[in-house]
């Protein structure tokens, strides 16, 4: 179909202007906003205590869950593509629940679990140990929302490389991990770049499911984005436009490393 | 524990050279992820359609039931719709310009499309607000109505549709175009009757996984939509509002049929990546 110029301006012109309206305006106002009273202030909201508290304990929470999903992601990246067990069509579908639940049910699915009056609650209570209003709730539900997106990644490399190399390895007497180290997992290391910095982002983020576990007790148990709607709802909002850039410079970033990888992994596709 | 698992492989029998020895041990690992995905996934879930039922059918259909609740469930299937069906003549225009036309800075679009994926839902939902909030420099005030819940929604679902629709644009056979346009067929005609044809699979799953994240949207919506009940109330911010009022039966009988809600729209869009692989064959 050749489309010809007159038209083909117009779509460019409709399809740029919705993009600039939706995305771009507003986030580069974000960025208008929060410098228009000069730098200082900004340093300045960026580093009072509870903001650098919210900011390493957001570090804190992304390293624990990425590592546990990655390491979840390789291997059941490896079950589904490799293996042929009962059930993977059924875990296969499952997987992908956390990106379909919404995160304030997330939330409350911990809450009733590991409550005062959940599941475990009791036997938690008695051992001493609080997890919901508490990090290790914060860190339940990070790791829950970001649980698919390693094994999403890394599946469709899999069953695109195919396993005759895994095959030729052990036929030459290679071991298990031998195999792994030395054939699988360079084949697969782009796929699960992408996937830890979808994760890392996704970690980094999420607001729903960790604002309902958190308790948002400042110094403890706030997270960034949690500083941001708290210092919003306190008509800080010169706080809320810092903690918001920082958070949309560390996506910025996010979005140069899945650029700079993106044809790196489709190259391992082929 | 994963990488034990995987040590712990018996050395390679030279009997069954054609299933690597990792393959066995594998069987561990997998024992081990299942377990993952039953500990955080499944039991919490089950805990919320467990408690749903707690006080007996009668008060789930109750809390369910509710002139809020249903009020607010309406307006986020509804509002819902409206950003899939947004999404699917604005995604796929998208998806259109970044393959067929060529513009200098295509490539820093291309790349921004995935900002709504990196960016947290709670600072979208902020930049929206100012925006097109009270304080907006261009005077459009939209804050706390139905058409900012849309909004917001529209933001974090940009990439969903252009994103799926991409790729089968990218490897469509172009010959079939030209053939029809050498038979003298016009640009609508071609559109409609060979390009579109074959992006349908695309657009729909995109569009189900855009429902799928506005249905269960919350970040982006709570603060720009005001929460006021009967009008921009969506479902998600009401749950959150049961909990905070300590209603948990309640907000478990209501996040159930979310829930619901979720499941039914992950088996559609299953269904249509079997009905898409056939249409491709």
């Amino acid at each position: 179909m050749t489309v010809d110029r007159r038209w083909r301006i117009s779509l460019r012109v409709l399809a740029l202007g919705y993009l600039a309206l939706l995305l771009l305006v507003p986030v580069g106002l974000i960025f208008f906003r929060t410098f228009e009273h000069g730098v200082m202030g900004v340093w300045e909201s960026i580093t009072t205590p509870a903001a650098i508290h919210a900011f390493w304990l957001t570090i804190e929470v992304t390293a624990i869950a990425v590592p546990l999903n990655t390491l979840f992601g390789i291997v059941m990246a490896i079950a589904l593509a490799r293996g042929n067990w009962r059930g993977k069509g059924l875990v296969n579908a499952l997987i992908d629940l956390p990106f379909a639940v919404s995160p304030v049910v997330i939330g409350l699915s911990l809450i009733l679990v590991y409550g005062v009056n959940g599941w475990l609650g009791g036997a938690l209570a008695d051992a001493g140990i609080q997890v919901i209003f508490s990090v290790p709730g914060i860190v339940l539900a990070t790791i829950f929302v970001s649980l698919p997106f390693v094994v999403r990644e890394v599946t469709p490399v899999l069953r695109e490389i195919g396993d005759e190399q895994e095959q030729a390895a052990a036929t030459l007497g290679a071991g298990g991990w031998t195999t792994f180290r030395r054939i699988t997992l360079p084949a697969i290391r782009w796929g699960v770049a992408y996937g830890v910095i979808l994760s890392v982002a996704r970690c980094i983020g999420e607001f729903g499911a960790v604002s309902v576990v958190s308790g948002k007790i400042s110094g403890q148990t706030e997270t960034l984005t949690l500083l941001v709607e708290k210092r919003f709802a306190n008509f800080d909002l010169a706080g809320a436009y810092a903690a918001s850039a920082l958070l949309a410079l560390i996506a910025l970033g996010t979005l140069l490393a899945m650029t700079m990888i993106k044809p790196r992994r489709e190259e391992g596709d082929a | 524990m994963s990488a034990t698992a995987v040590t712990s492989a018996p050395p390679p029998s030279a009997a069954a050279p054609s299933a690597p020895a990792w393959r066995s041990s594998g069987a561990l690992g997998l024992g081990i992820a299942t377990l993952w995905l039953s500990i955080i996934v499944l039991l919490p879930l089950s805990a919320v359609v467990v408690r749903s039922l707690d006080g007996g059918l009668g008060a789930f259909w109750d809390a369910v039931s509710s002139r809020q609740a249903v009020a607010a469930l309406r307006f986020t299937v509804l509002v819902s719709l409206a950003t899939a069906a947004v999404n699917v003549v604005g995604g796929t225009l998208i998806a259109w310009v970044l393959v067929r036309d060529r513009f200098p800075g295509k490539k820093v679009v291309n790349a921004l499309i995935d900002l709504p994926f990196a960016l947290p839902t709670i600072v979208a939902g902020l930049t929206l607000l100012t925006l097109y909030g009270p304080r907006s420099p261009f005077g459009i005030n939209i804050a706390f109505t139905q058409a900012a819940v849309l909004l917001a929604l529209l933001f974090v679902t940009l990439p969903f549709v252009i994103r799926s629709v991409q790729p089968v644009l990218i490897e469509l056979d172009r010959e079939m175009e030209e053939a029809a346009l050498s038979l003298g067929a016009r640009n609508a005609t071609i559109f409609r009757r060979i390009v579109l044809p074959n992006l349908v699979p695309a657009i729909l799953s995109g569009a189900a996984l855009a429902f799928a994240r506005a249905v269960g949207e919350f970040g982006s919506i709570v603060l720009i939509s005001g929460n006021i009940p009967f009008r921009t109330q969506v479902s998600s911010v009401y749950v959150f509002k049961l909990i905070e009022s300590d209603a948990p039966t309640s907000a478990a009988a209501v996040a159930t049929v979310l829930l619901l809600v979720s499941l039914a729209v992950l088996l559609g869009i299953r269904a249509l990546g079997h009905w898409g692989a056939r249409h491709d064959r």
